[in-house]
């Protein structure tokens, strides 16, 4: 491995009862990186962000991150696990406020009291919720709702950021707003950022790597100008040229 | 009818004194009950609720079974235990409140576990699966889990109650119906309509669901202002 990958797959296989949804052989993910994994629905994306972060165990093989095994003691996975964060592709809001949404994490961290504050507030007003944030999270409208998820994860300042589809709700004004955020994060904090889409003009936009996925195998990653001007594999080629029928 | 209703206040003002008792000891033991349930029933129910559907099932199911055990049913088994060459015979519980609170318990129990996984398994592993990510430990998720599914959990506790208070098989068995000692509403009803006392009867069943009305008004206030944020 390079020292420049943040995340290392290595003969990873998923299965759920006998049918195997997912089989990488050899992937890595660039330290400070926006990677963009496109695929046709199924393919098994929100699976590998749902492995990536630690929320189910692989059938089979090993993700190595900064290098490293997955530590073994507890105390340690934890401080792994809090590394990275992930926006879901059905967010669940806590049934609380919306400030108690975005201190949740924070609080879990043991931050102090003042800093959370401080966190919250910023974002709060980055996103556009300042006036709602005693609103309860369950009557928020369904784009407020996901600009919330994003910003519940952004608020923790993640070493790494698996976005599950995070503009999928959104009106344009706040598809910009999001993408704006998610590069100046990536630009001023080196967060490295894995962000799945269907969207092919966000990948194009966003990410400096793409990695395509179809029917459960990595086909093909590389530069995301490689991959949607030039790619190697037939079937890239036509998903991306909007022409895979599936 | 409106004999019934008078004769109730006519008992409730002044409150004759074995009327007393009987409220109260009805709300010592059905309340007892309902706490030891709530407090073993919900970490229980929580921890049912969080395992997979698959590998829990046999319990689940048999968990849902004894939430309709019949109360004399219940009720027999307690008085097996307790009764002279009982397991638990030397400790002479049998037709003691204590008795009748571990009848209700066994009652009550499921009752407040199921309810409870249930509510904990609405919330899910989406639910899980957010604290997680947002780098919560295991004992945070628990509770918070707890929290999420609070309207659920007290609904199951406010199930149980109403089992509890309700049920006469169980304390009339292990409890004997004594005068001043275990008689609670439920035994002093039955006891009422055998002497052909209907009205006053009438009156107690009156009573006891102004009772109910006024725990269940109670705990509803906690369900509606537990928002705990
Ligand atoms: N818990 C599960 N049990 C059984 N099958 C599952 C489970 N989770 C996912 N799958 C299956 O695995 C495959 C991949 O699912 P996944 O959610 O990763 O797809 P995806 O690429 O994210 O699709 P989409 O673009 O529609 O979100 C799907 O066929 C899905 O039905
Ligand atoms: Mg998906």
């Amino acid at each position: 491995m390079t020292n420049s990958s943040i995340i290392r797959i290595s003969n990873l296989s998923k299965k759920y009862g006998s049918k195997e949804v997912l089989r990488v052989t050899e992937a890595a993910v660039r330290r400070g990186y926006i990677t963009g994994i496109i695929g046709p629905s199924g393919a098994g994306k929100s699976t590998l962000l749902r492995i990536l972060n630690m929320l189910e165990p692989p059938s089979k093989g090993e993700v190595f991150y900064y290098g490293r095994k997955v530590p073994a003691a507890k105390a340690d996975v934890l401080a792994l696990r809090r590394k990275m964060t992930m926006v879901f592709q059905k967010s669940v809001l806590l049934e609380m406020s919306v400030y108690d949404n975005l201190a949740y994490g924070l609080r879990a961290r043991k931050l102090p009291r003042a800093e959370i504050e401080k966190r919250v507030n910023t974002i709060l007003e980055t996103i556009g919720l300042s006036g709602q944030s005693k609103q309860r999270a369950n009557t928020l409208s369904g784009g407020e709702a996901q600009r919330l998820a994003f910003a519940r994860a952004v608020v923790l300042q993640p070493e790494i950021l698996f976005l599950d589809e995070p503009t999928a709700n959104l009106d344009p004004a706040n598809v910009e707003l999001l993408e704006r955020l998610l590069v100046q994060l990536n630009k001023d904090c080196g967060t490295t950022v894995l962000v799945v889409t269907h969207n092919l003009f966000q990948a194009q936009r966003l990410a400096h790597e793409t990695i395509f996925f179809y029917q459960g195998e990595l086909v093909e990653a590389g530069a995301t100008e490689q991959i949607f001007t030039a790619p190697r594999c037939q079937q890239t080629d036509a998903f991306v040229r909007g022409r895979m029928i599936y | 009818m409106i004999e019934a209703v008078r004769q109730a206040f006519s008992l409730l003002f002044p409150l004759d004194s074995s009327l007393t008792h009987i409220i109260l000891l009805t709300l010592y033991v059905s309340g007892s009950a309902v706490a030891l349930a709530a407090l073993i029933g919900v970490p229980a129910g929580t921890w049912l609720g969080l395992q997979a559907a698959v590998k829990v099932r046999w319990l689940q199911r048999i968990i849902y079974t004894l939430m309709g055990l019949p109360p004399v049913v219940g009720g027999l088994f307690v008085y097996m235990l307790l009764s002279r060459r009982g397991i638990l015979g030397p400790l002479e519980l049998l037709f003691t409140p204590t008795a009748m609170i571990i009848a209700q318990l066994l009652l009550t129990l499921p009752i407040v576990m199921g309810l409870t996984s249930v509510a904990v398994r609405t919330k899910g592993k989406e639910a899980v699966d957010t604290l997680l990510s947002l780098g919560a430990e295991q004992r945070l998720i628990l509770w918070t889990i707890v929290k999420e599914s609070r309207y659920g959990i007290l609904g199951a506790i406010i199930a149980g109650f109403g089992r509890a208070v309700a049920e006469v098989g169980a304390v009339i068995m292990v409890g004997g119906n004594i005068e001043g000692q275990t008689r609670v509403m439920t035994t002093a009803i039955v006891l009422e309509v055998r002497k052909g006392e209907f009205a006053f009867a009438m009156a107690l069943g009156i009573i006891l669901l102004l009772i109910s009305f006024a725990i269940n008004a109670g705990l509803y206030r906690l369900q509606a202002g537990g928002r705990d944020d």
